[in-house]
């Protein structure tokens, strides 16, 4: 780690830079209570980042980033006008008029050096920004209006440049980068930009062999579901709790409704960074000094704050396919009482992806089970998790329900699709979740080992892997829900 | 650019150099993502040497906020102040009150140095940490390059410093973050390149043993680990057995030293069961 090291290296090293008669604070001494108005001077970025220059760049002229100001490498070459012209050009001005507007009046796109052919140049650009889209990367405008900034600083024509210039403003994360790929090709042709190629991602990582042993252990090690002594003392709730739901007869199954329904589902909590007024916790300097000038320096108490604390969403995913269907039923209403807190979605997964949020939010168990029958199309049909999963992610997950949530999702594994794609999109999962939750009613069984092509692709990705069989196994989900250290999983690759 | 990134000893290649250039034309961060020890980091410092700038930097983790970040007041030295006015008899409150929070009770944290800091470098480290609350902050940090403290007003870089985002990409960052940024995937690099890393940094060593540690490396990157092994830890394995007095390796050597490359028990075991003898002959090192 040279040169970067940690706290003490860098705090002093300021002296080298210029910290004195550049930045005025603009103090507004008038302003007694302490609360500055919006000052209304704030410059766009594009303003501020245009017309200086950054330190490095003293010298005028276009030096190329690698280093040599303008010769041309031969192997890249001036790439003649044609080439780069592209063959995805766009109607110019059809294409959404904030990135190309944004872009020209007066600021160098349009410099005089690329009369029409800067246009036509220009249209090529676009055309490929929105081939882009098309494939699924998110081009958007913003990104599209730095894209053609960074075009016109780099040299104009030169295929390696516009291939990174473009690399690197319009895409946002390595799952982009293998369509980039193909759609430079489609658009600029074939040849590989001056010897660089991106890598396919990595294989997913398939342990079986490691986890197989292990793994049927957990079930015994889970102290705390021995089998209920057949004492007379137990009460029939009390074994209930413990029952597999496959095998309840009519009457208990009643009786698991009623116990369902007094469940309740918080999310683990977490710190937020504001902070509340508290009786322990830090002291909070700011309210104290104040207290200490309205008392006119007189001591006084010290005010303490600490963090606020919040419950993080929590998302349950319902696997109402053919093999879960012994359980649907149960995880369906456990989720109805879960969704009864205001930060838990309900979808449930098979061959379709369904939201069932509202549906469950009839207080009314009984009519949200039946508008739930309503609105999901595919009970008791396959399984693709992985498609579904995928589905998730891009409709709901990544914008932002899955993020720094609790995933909890309810499935015995059973993939009928590509376990691979399972396995990615877990993998995307747990990226973007707090924890993720894998509750898999068939756990319990005698020697279960999740073999499951579709369990075993997704345990890498998941932080607790619980049982999910019995009302006491319920009681477990909701606890690690909670934030109640689980068992820990075999074989999950958390660093 | 390139080439005072290579005095650093930092050696980058066409995208990088691309992603630096623009960094400093366009004033747009660099985000940085990829595997442990592929020189996100490093990139950072390199810049800041290349640029004869410091280098300022944020760790980021779980629950970090704005006084860690970007300033907070000197409470101690406030209620000194306090005392010593009450001393001197001073009762008037507007007064003593604009005395209080003045610039010199302002403690500067990473942010606000860099904004007050001309030219520096910034490096916002493994930004994955922070929460949801913070990129939105930094979101805005970055995008005005100003800081409005409202007891003092109103800070604006006029050159905004050179900043430096990197991500292990243990949770997805926030789109919006992102887009304001240059996005940069590290993969891990090639032989030839990995090579010319390990004579740059440790120019000691002998050809032989830095060609055939990279040999290695590029070898069990390339198996399924738990952690692939960065550059980092090629070093550290040149560095270990030039230590140890090497000027080459064998396979029961390699063995032997394995936990300088590789972190987890499942890894290094998988590794004992490869042919370390076969890679290395097969590339006649
Ligand atoms: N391109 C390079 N040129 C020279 N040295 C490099 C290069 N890439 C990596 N290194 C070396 O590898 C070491 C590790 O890099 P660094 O700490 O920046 O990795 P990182 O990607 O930040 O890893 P982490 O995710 O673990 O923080 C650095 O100390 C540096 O010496
Ligand atoms: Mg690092």
């Amino acid at each position: 780690m040279s040169g970067v090291g940690g706290g003490a290296g860098w705090a002093e090293s300021g002296g080298r830079g210029r910290t004195d008669g550049w930045g005025a604070w603009d103090r507004r001494s008038d302003e007694r209570d302490g609360r500055a108005r919006q000052t209304g001077r704030h410059e766009s970025p594009s303003r501020q980042t245009d017309g200086r220059t950054p330190p490095a760049r003293q010298a005028g002229g276009r030096e190329a980033p690698n280093g040599h100001a303008e010769r041309r490498e031969p192997e890249t070459g001036r790439a003649p006008a044609a080439d780069v012209r592209g063959r995805c050009v766009d109607v110019p001005g059809r294409e959404g008029g904030t990135a190309h507007g944004g872009a020209s009046p007066g600021g160098p796109v349009a410099a005089p050096a690329r009369p029409a052919a800067g246009a036509r140049a220009d249209a090529a650009l676009l055309g490929f920004a929105r081939a882009l889209r098309a494939a699924g990367v998110d081009a958007s405008a913003e990104r599209v209006h730095a894209f053609l900034r960074a075009v016109d600083v780099l040299r104009t024509g030169v295929r390696a440049d516009v291939y990174w210039a473009g690399r690197l403003t319009l895409c946002g994360g390595r799952d982009d980068l293998e369509r980039y790929e193909r759609v430079f090709a489609a658009c600029f042709g074939d040849a590989a930009p001056a010897g660089r190629t991106v890598t396919a991602p990595r294989p997913p990582r398939l342990r079986l062999v490691a986890r197989e042993g292990p793994v049927p252990r957990t079930v015994a090690r889970n102290g705390e579901r021995p089998l209920p002594p057949a004492a007379a003392l137990a009460s029939s709730a009390e074994v209930l709790r413990h029952r597999d739901v496959a095998g309840l007869d009519a009457a208990e199954r009643d009786q698991l409704r009623r116990l369902l329904a007094a469940f309740a589902l918080r999310g683990e909590v977490r710190r937020t960074a504001r902070r509340r007024p508290a009786r322990r916790g830090e002291v909070d300097p700011h309210r104290t000094v104040r207290e200490l000038l309205q008392r006119g320096g007189e001591p006084a108490r010290l005010l303490r704050h600490t963090r606020a604390d919040r419950p993080r969403r929590v998302v349950v995913l319902v696997d109402v396919s053919g093999s879960m269907a012994p359980y649907a039923d149960a995880l369906l209403r456990f989720a109805h009482a879960a969704a009864r807190g205001s930060r838990t979605e309900v979808f449930t997964v098979g061959t379709r992806l369904t939201r069932v949020t509202r549906e469950l939010s009839h207080r009314d168990v009984d009519l949200a089970m039946a508008a739930l029958a309503a609105a999901v199309p595919d009970w008791r049909g396959g399984t693709r998790l992985g498609e579904l999963l995928r589905e998730f992610l891009d409709r709901w997950g990544q914008r932002g329900m899955a993020r720094g949530a609790v995933v909890v999702m309810l499935s015995d594994g059973w993939e009928r699709g590509d376990p691979e794609l399972l396995g990615a999109q877990m993998r995307r999962l747990h990226r973007l979740a707090h924890r993720v939750i894998w509750a898999n009613p068939r756990k319990a069984r005698p020697g279960y080992a999740p073999l499951a092509a579709g369990m075993a692709a997704a345990l890498p990705s998941v932080d607790a892997f619980v049982e999910g069989h019995s009302l006491a196994a319920l009681e477990r989900l909701a606890a690690v829900v909670r934030g109640a250290a689980p068992a820990p999983v075999e074989g999950a690759d958390r660093a | 650019m390139r080439a005072r990134l290579e005095e650093t000893g930092y050696l980058v290649d066409d995208g990088l150099a691309t992603a630096c250039f623009l960094a400093l034309r366009l004033h747009r961060p660099i985000f940085c993502e990829g595997d442990a020890g592929v020189g996100k980091t490093a990139l950072a410092s390199a810049l800041a040497g290349a640029l004869d700038a410091p280098l300022i930097r944020l760790q980021c983790h779980e629950g970090i906020d704005a006084s860690q970040a970007l300033y907070d007041w000197d409470f101690p030295r406030q209620l000194l102040h306090l005392r010593a006015a009450e001393a001197t008899g001073v009762k008037d409150a507007d007064r003593l009150e604009g005395e209080l929070y003045d610039r010199r009770f302002l403690v500067s944290r990473p942010l606000l140095k860099a904004l007050e800091t001309q030219p520096s470098v910034l490096l916002v480290d493994e930004i994955d940490r922070a929460d949801d609350e913070f990129e939105a902050f930094l979101l805005e940090l970055l995008s005005e390059f100003s800081v409005t403290i409202p007891e003092l007003g109103t800070l604006r870089a006029e050159v905004p410093p050179v900043v430096v985002l990197t991500s292990n990409r243990t949770r997805e960052v926030h789109d919006a973050l992102k887009r304001r940024c240059l996005y940069h995937w590290f993969d891990h690099p090639g032989f030839a390149r990995e090579l010319a890393i390990v004579r740059r940094r440790l120019p000691a060593v002998s050809a032989r043993l830095a060609e055939q540690v990279t040999t290695l490396v590029q070898a069990l990157r390339s198996q399924d680990l738990l952690k692939p092994p960065g550059v980092a830890e090629t070093i550290d394995w040149a560095r270990a057995l030039d230590a140890l007095g090497a000027n080459e390796v064998d396979a029961e050597l390699a063995v032997a030293t394995l936990g300088s490359v590789l972190k987890y028990r499942e890894d290094t075991e998988r590794a004992r069961g490869l042919d370390l003898a076969a890679v290395l002959a097969a590339r006649g090192a």
